[in-house]
Formats: structure tokens, sequence, C-alpha cells
């Protein structure tokens, strides 16, 4: 390979919190990128990665890619200016849950609908971390935090459906902790043509300590959640013995091996399946009654933004009569002065 | 009836009728025709926000004044000459604009009981009521007869409706000895997939015309020949058309793509159509689901190597400033065009106002000083967008170019200029370096700091809104902020010794010294001429260089007794020019209409302070 990780690493000093679940996610991306560069061809000068305001926000500093750390909400916004400037540039973006689903909640959704070539890592650690500690978007029913001491009163947003319904063609989830998955997840985002939402749960040891740790812990983790690969049958579990099923319209766990269940009959995961039915029962699978989905859930070809931004002016300059400044300002109607 | 051919200099005309009678089109056909002839134009645009007001109220009036001349003519005219009213709705917005010896032009047909009582009046006599009966008034039956021209024509009655805008054309262009050929081409091309409509349109125009002719109604005729331009080819120009290709033209300059991120606002909105239209011309335009995204979108591709340009209207500049501030602190090249309009808040959307300024001067947090220009007719809107192109780019700065609802629809008669004759535009490219690359390193004579487009091997770096040093280190130390504040606002000052010097027009030294910036400029330079010519010791000073003030402007205030600032705003420039230059007395005329001055108050004005 060309590039090794530590190519990727910049000198500076990283400053998120000892424990913080970012460290993990740096590390992956940063172990992912000369796998992406080795597998599309890519020079380490291409990359451009961006970031709004938040702690996840910090991370453009530790890459050593080109780097833009812009204001809060508007990484979306400025990665969308990037790619359709230049379509040559490999955008990657990392933000934060209150960054992207609240104050940049529109340039989110925008982004997804028109499916910009760019590649969105969400870290979602249900709640402000910056601020020190107030409740976000993703912040549970009756979480208590400092701008909500009785607990909230309003449902968080699942960004999984958010995706879907903005037309998103790429959305994987995972945890910080996985940081095998998490390359594979970037490696695919990289590949992917159109907006790709990564979503990483992540964990604030100071102000939302354990939020994921219902599923997430190391003891439980793997009955309580379920890694969903491409091609691969629905199985989770320590004994890899339960799975999915569809019963009429909705999904079942089940056992292998009783009632006369046997692998055969647990679903299939296709990544690629252009209707969200199942994408979306999936991504909504929550415990304790299902495992929660990790992995790509969605990886669907469609056109880009970019390109089509491209094509249309290809086509425009070849259709025109109009090639230069001198030509539009005779155009029309005009006349002579003798 | 006695016949008179008036022969002036120049004739004011104005059109007004309900916002769906197509007076804006009518207005400039004839403005169009008008130029074409050789005559001097400027035009105005006074509609509403309504698309569709209420049919026969005030609120829907829309209205549309053409000026031309065998003369120079620098603004729209304040009172017209002829006035068409297509409802008594329009006759009532519109009749203070009547000159004692205006002809009147009435669709006599509107004007029954429900539509009289529906524009507002007491009585059953509008005129009166108007005190407008002594002027020469022309009752049409325009609609009966539009339905009669095209009767046989296979349209039906809503369409045949529709067209007696055309025939009031018609009578308008039988006053002004106009040839129909122009609307005729116009109609054409129009309607070349609507072949259907050609002929109905060319017979109602010509038998407006013929209508005006034949039954001797029209008591004064007038004759306006061509002014003796200088010798060229031509065009007609509207400001926000001129904007959008202002800045083609600066992208062109550059070699860079030009990449416009804007969300539609009155009256702004078409400079982003304009733009979309010239994808051939390396265009390419987003439209942003917001304002912010508008910007940063354009700050995105600024800092990707594009000649990057946002446009708005005054709320979106306030939706913008965060990113403005961004913009500053990373140092890349952007242009934010404001086409300013009544406010505050949502105000009086489609009237001009110079009410922006103060926002544009300090609305960010920080400090934040950004380079500003105003544009001050709508051909210059062209030289404004190439120069704040040309300095953003080459000193990597957000520039504000203020532009006005007044300028930025109206239109004027522009000699088309050569390309050649623009200078080139040198961005300050970098394209490698020996060690670690530092974005903020500065020119020492400019303080411009380098331009790393990413995808150049070994100038990987960062930028953001956090404080950096000139290594592009984050820092918060104390003297490295000191140090940083006090760069950029040097590097915006350092602007001054980049831009022409303030021209005055008129003597250097007298009495007065009127003071005016951006859209005014026609009714200001009017002012004064006919205050020179009555032998006043009056000259004008109008800024296109806001921020920073060009550096010979002490001197242009120094030679005068009296300083007069004139604005359509509450005194923003005057307010900047005290702190800027207080050593100066500063007297001030200010109006917050949503309306254009009137040169006979600006030369009252200035006589009141001789």
């Amino acid at each position: 390979m060309r590039y090794t990780a530590q190519d990727f690493k910049s000198n500076q000093e990283v400053r998120w919190c000892p424990g913080c679940g970012d460290h993990a996610v740096l590390a992956a991306l940063t172990r992912a990128l000369p796998e992406v560069s080795e597998q599309l061809n890519y020079d380490k000068e291409r990359y451009v990665v961006v970031s709004g305001i938040g702690c996840s926000s910090r991370l453009p500093y530790y890459v050593n890619t080109y780097g833009f750390h812009s204001i809060h909400g508007r990484a979306t916004a400025i990665s969308t200016g990037i790619k359709v400037a230049n379509p040559t540039l490999t955008v990657w973006q990392a933000c934060g849950d209150g960054d992207a689903l609240a104050i940049g909640g529109n340039h989110f959704i925008h982004a997804i609908r028109r499916n910009i070539d760019i590649n969105i890592i969400l870290f979602n650690n249900q709640i402000y971390g910056l601020t020190k500690g107030q409740y976000s978007p993703t912040s549970k029913l009756g979480a208590i935090t400092k701008t909500s001491p009785y607990g909230t009163v309003e449902h968080p947003f699942s960004p999984g459906m958010l995706v879907l319904g903005a037309r998103g063609t790429f959305f994987a989830r995972s945890l910080d902790t996985e940081l095998k998955l998490n390359q594979e997840i970037f490696i695919e985002a990289a590949k992917h043509d159109g907006t790709s939402v990564c979503e990483m749960l992540t964990n604030c040891v100071i102000f939302n300590d354990g939020a994921h740790a219902g599923f997430a812990n190391k003891e439980e983790k793997e009955d309580r959640t379920i890694t969903l690969r491409d091609g691969q049958k629905m199985i989770f579990g320590k004994n890899r013995n339960k799975g999915l099923m569809l019963a009429g319209r909705k999904l079942v766990v089940v056992e292998i091996g009783k009632n006369g269940i046997t692998e055969t009959d647990i679903l299939t995961h296709h990544s690629d399946t252009v209707d969200s039915g199942i994408h979306s029962m999936l991504i909504n699978m929550k415990y304790p009654d299902f495992p929660v989905a990790l992995g790509v859930i969605r990886n669907v070809k469609d056109m880009t933004y970019d390109d089509n931004v491209r094509d249309q002016l290809l086509e425009v300059k070849s259709k025109s009569t109009i090639h230069n400044m001198d030509e539009l300002l005779n155009s029309g109607s005009t006349w002579e002065v003798k | 009836m006695q016949h008179t051919v008036i022969d002036a200099d120049d004739v004011v005309i104005r059109f007004c009728g309900d916002s769906g009678d197509g007076m804006q089109l009518i207005g400039t056909l004839f403005a169009d025709a008008s130029a074409l002839y050789g005559n001097e134009i400027s035009t105005f645009p006074d509609y509403p926000a309504e698309i569709r007001a209420p049919h026969g109220t005030i609120s829907g009036v829309s209205g549309f004044q053409v000026h031309i001349g065998s003369v120079e003519i620098n603004t729209p005219g304040d009172y017209c000459d002829v006035l068409v009213a297509m409802n008594p709705a329009a006759l009532r917005a519109n009749a203070k604009w009547a000159k004692p010896t205006a002809t009147v032009i009435l669709d006599i047909d509107s004007f029954d009981d429900a539509g009289i009582e529906r524009a507002g009046f007491k009585t059953d006599n509008p005129l009166e009521e108007l005190h407008i009966e002594d002027r020469t008034i022309v009752c049409a039956p325009i609609t009966t007869l539009t339905k009669e021209s095209l009767k046989e024509s296979g349209l039906d009655n809503k369409a045949i409706v529709r067209s007696k805008n055309m025939f009031t054309l018609g009578m308008c262009f039988f006053m002004f000895n106009r040839s129909l050929d122009h609307t005729f081409s116009y109609i054409e091309k129009k309607f070349k997939k609507k072949p259907e409509l050609i002929e109905p349109n060319k017979k109602v125009l010509f038998d407006g015309f013929n209508y005006a002719s034949n039954v001797h109604a029209i008591a004064n005729t007038y004759q306006v020949g061509p002014y003796k331009q200088e010798k060229g080819k031509y065009r007609n120009i509207n400001g926000n058309q001129a904007t959008a290709w202002g800045l083609i033209a600066a992208a062109e300059k550059s070699g860079l793509p030009l990449f416009c991120g804007s969300y539609p606002i009155t009256p702004a909105t078409a400079i982003l159509e304009e733009l979309a239209i010239h994808k051939s011309l390396n265009v390419k335009t987003l439209q942003a689901e917001d304002e912010i995204a508008g910007i940063c979108t354009a700050i995105g591709a600024a800092y990707a190597g594009n000649f990057a340009v946002t446009s708005t209207s005054g709320p979106g500049l306030s939706l913008k400033s965060e990113a403005l501030g961004l913009a500053m602190i990373t140092e890349l090249p952007l242009v934010i065009i404001d086409v300013q309009r009544s406010g505050p808040s949502t105000g009086i959307p489609t009237k001009t106002e110079q009410t922006d300024l103060n926002q544009a001067l300090y609305g960010r947090n920080g400090e934040c000083p950004i380079c500003i220009i105003a544009a001050h007719s709508p051909s210059h809107c062209f030289d404004a967008a190439f120069t704040a192109g040309k300095l953003a780019l080459e000193h990597m700065m957000p520039v504000i170019l203020m532009s006005e609802g007044f300028i930025a629809n109206g239109s004027e008669p522009w000699k088309i200029p050569a390309m050649a004759d623009y200078p080139a535009i040198k961005p300050p490219f970098i394209e490698s370096c020996e060690g670690h690359f530092n974005p903020y390193e500065r020119d020492p004579e400019s303080y411009v700091r380098k331009w790393a487009v990413p995808g150049k091997k070994g100038l990987e770096h960062r930028v953001g809104g956090l404080e950096k040093n000139p290594q592009g280190v984050i820092s918060s130390d104390p003297e490295n902020h000191a140090r940083m504040v006090a760069d950029r606002a040097e590097k915006v000052a350092r602007v001054a010794n980049y831009i022409p010097e303030q021209e005055i027009f008129g003597e250097k030294e007298g009495d007065v010294l009127v003071v005016g910036w951006g859209g005014t400029f026609g009714h200001l330079y009017t002012a004064v001429k006919a205050l020179q010519a009555k032998g006043r010791k009056v000259s004008l000073a109008h800024f296109d260089f806001i921020n920073p003030l060009p550096r010979n402007t002490e001197k242009v205030l120094s030679g005068f007794s009296k300083i007069l600032v004139c604005e359509l705003n509450s005194g923003h420039f005057v307010d900047y020019l005290r702190a800027k230059m207080p050593q100066f007395s500063y007297l001030q005329y200010n109006k917050v209409q949503g309306q254009p001055f009137i040169v006979s108050e600006i030369v009252d004005a200035v006589e009141a302070v001789l």
C-alpha cells in the first residue's frame, strides 16, 4: 500500500477527553483511508475533511489532509460547495448529533436528498458535549440533562429514518468501539457514489456515559446487536443461534433449531434493495425487543448531484452558441450608433 | 380637436394597472423600442409584492416608468408627462405623479361604479376627487376595443381581455411616433411555440396604434429625437443582469469556474436566474436550501478553488452574517451581493432603500471589517461586480457588493464593453512550497495570504473559524489574537492602495459638496447639474468604494464649506464618515419611504443649506 495510517495522522495533539469514543472513530478512519486510497487509486492530497462545531468536529485537525473546521451546523453545506466546485476532491465530514441534526438539520436532509458524493460521519453521543451536557435531538425521551433537569419531553430523531425520509442511498451504523467494522464501513462509504451517512454511536464519558451501554457493553453486545453484512444471513448472538425472520409484515427474532427453524429460514441482508421497507425495519430495531442493527444497512445506486451538474454543464456547453463573455455581451438585441 | 406635436428633450411615461395587467411588459417594450430608436432611456419598475393582489385594489397596482430623451438621462424621472392608468385604483395610486401638463390615458371601461368604489373613491368622479380634471384626459374604451379587435381571433375571452395592454402600447407608440417593428419581432420570437398567438397580438397592437391615430382623441403627441450617443454598439441592461454578467466576466478574467450558491429572494433573485442560464461560460449555480447554505456552499467552493459568489437581499444578509465572519477569518475569496430593499424584517420587499449599509459595515460578531463596494446605476453593476470579484480573488477576502432594488430592476442603454479593455485577475495561488505550508503568512505589501487549493501535493493545511497563528495552528494566545485581528483589518484597509481615487463632479472647491453612494447617483447627479447650471457652487462626490474609502477622501471633503450627505436611509453613510473623519461637520438629507429620491427635493435640500 502506498500509505499507512501514520500518513493520515497529523502532528496535532488530540484533545478529546480520555476514554471518549471519538478516539476510536478517528483511529478507524486513519486506518481505513490507506485502504480506500489503494482501492480507488486516490492520492492523499485529494482528501478534504470538513466539520462543523462540537467535540467531534475537531477531527479535521487530527487528520493530515486538507481540512475545513467550519461553523456550527454548516459542515454539510460547506462540503456540498467543495464537492460541486471540484468533484475530483474526496470529501469526508465529521459532525455531531447536535451539529448535523439540530442547527444543521436542514443542510443534512438536503445534501442527502441531492445525493451529493460526500461521506458523512455522524458522531451520535446523544448529548451536547462541548457546551457541557445539554440534551440533543437524539437524546432519549425523558433524558435528564442540564437543560432538562426533569427529563426531556420530546421524542428523539432516528438518524437512519431521517436518511431514508430524505431518499438516502447509504446508511451505516456502528459503535465507536467496533474498530474493524468501522474500517469496513468507511471503505464502503468511500466507494459509494452519493451521500454516505455513517452513524457512529459514540460514548461521552463525561456528560452521557453509558448512553449506549444497554446493548454496547462487551458482555452482552453479541446478543443485543446484529452486524449486517451484504448477502449474509441475519444471524447474531454469542452462539450464533439467533436470527431475524419476517412474520407477516414484521420482523421477529427467532432461535435457530427451535420450532423447526433452520438457517435457511433466516433473512439474508441486501443493502442494495431499492425499496426501503426492510431497511427501515432494521433501522428501527431497538433493544431490548430486538438487536440493534450495525453495519451497512442501505447502499443503493442512484444518480448523484455532482455528476448531474457536470453532465449538464457539458451538454449546455456543447449546444451553446455563446462561448465567451464578448459573445454574451454582443448577443440578443443590440443596436449600432454611428 | 386641436392636435399639437410637442418637441421635447425628454418625456416621462408611466404605465400603471393591476399587477396582472402586463404593465411591466409594455413598459419594457416601450423602453426597448425607444432605445432602438436612439433615445436615452432610464426605467423604473414600481410593483407590489403580491403576484396577483385583489383585482382593482390599490394594493395590487403595478407601475412601470420610462424616461426617454434626446439629452442625457440619469433617472427614470420624477413626474410624468404621460400617465396610462388601466383602472381607477391605478389612477388613484399614481395621479400624484402626473405633471400639471400631463396627458392621462384611461381605460374608461374599467371606470364603472364597482371599479371606482373598489379603488376607494368617495365620489363617482375620480378626476375631480384627485384634482386632475384640468389635465388632458383621454378616455378610451380600451377593453371594448380590444374585444372588438380580437373577436374573430379564435382566442377565448380571458386571453382577449388580457391583450388590452398591447392595445394600449399601440396607442402610446402612436403618441411617440414609434415604429411597431421591434415589438412585432418580439411577439414573433415570444410566441414561436404558440404561433396562433402571433397574429392576434400583432393585430391588437396595430389596432391600438390606428385607433389613436384615427379618432383624434389624443391632443398631444411627442417628438423626442435621438440622443447623440458616443459611437458604438449598444444594448439595454438592467442592474441584476449586469451584476450577473460582471461576475461571469470576473470569472473569465481569472480563468476560474464561477460558483453561485443562492436562495431566491426579492429583489435579488434575477441574478441567480441569469447565472443559471450561462452554464456554457463555466457557471455552476446551486439553489440552496436556505440563505445560510447559499453562502456556506459558496465558501466551500471558494476553498475548493472556484470564484464563489452568493446573492441576496437584506434579510438574507442577516442570515449569512455568521458565515460571512467565517469567510473573513478563513480569508477566502467570496462576493456577497446585497440587493437592498425596504426593511426591517420583510419590510416592503419590492421597494428600494439603502438601509443595509450599517448591516454590511457592522453586522457581524467579533472584529470583522469587510470590504464593501456599491453599484451606482444599472449598467455600472457590471463594473462593480467585476471589481468586487477582482478584489475578492486578488486579496483573498469576502467583498460585499451593495446594489438596490431601484438599479437592480431599472434598465438603461449601455455601450457594450470589450473584455480586452478589462484587466486580468490574478489570484495569489501557490503551487508548492518547501517544508510546511503556513496558510496565514502574508504578503508584506498587501497583507494577502496564499491560496492553496486542495488537490495540490504538499500543501495540506486546515482552515476554520477558530483563531489560528500564521502557521495555521489553533491558538488562543492573547498576543497572537491581537496580531491576527490587526492584520486582518490592515489587509482590508490596504485595499485603498489598489482602488481609484474618489472623483468629484464639478469644481474641487465650493459651497456645498453633495455626498452620496449607490443607486441614488442618477438623482444626485441630475440635481447637482441643475444647481451648477443655476450658478451654484455645488459639486458631487458619489462613493463607489465604501470600505475602505478612497485614499483621497479627506482631501475631497476638505474643499467645501458644507457637506450634505444624501441617502435613502436615516444616515448610515454620514455616521460612518463622522466616525472615520470627525474633523468635518456633516449635514444630511434622508428619505426612508421605499422610494427613490426626487430630483427637485435634492435641489431644494441643497438650496436650503446654501
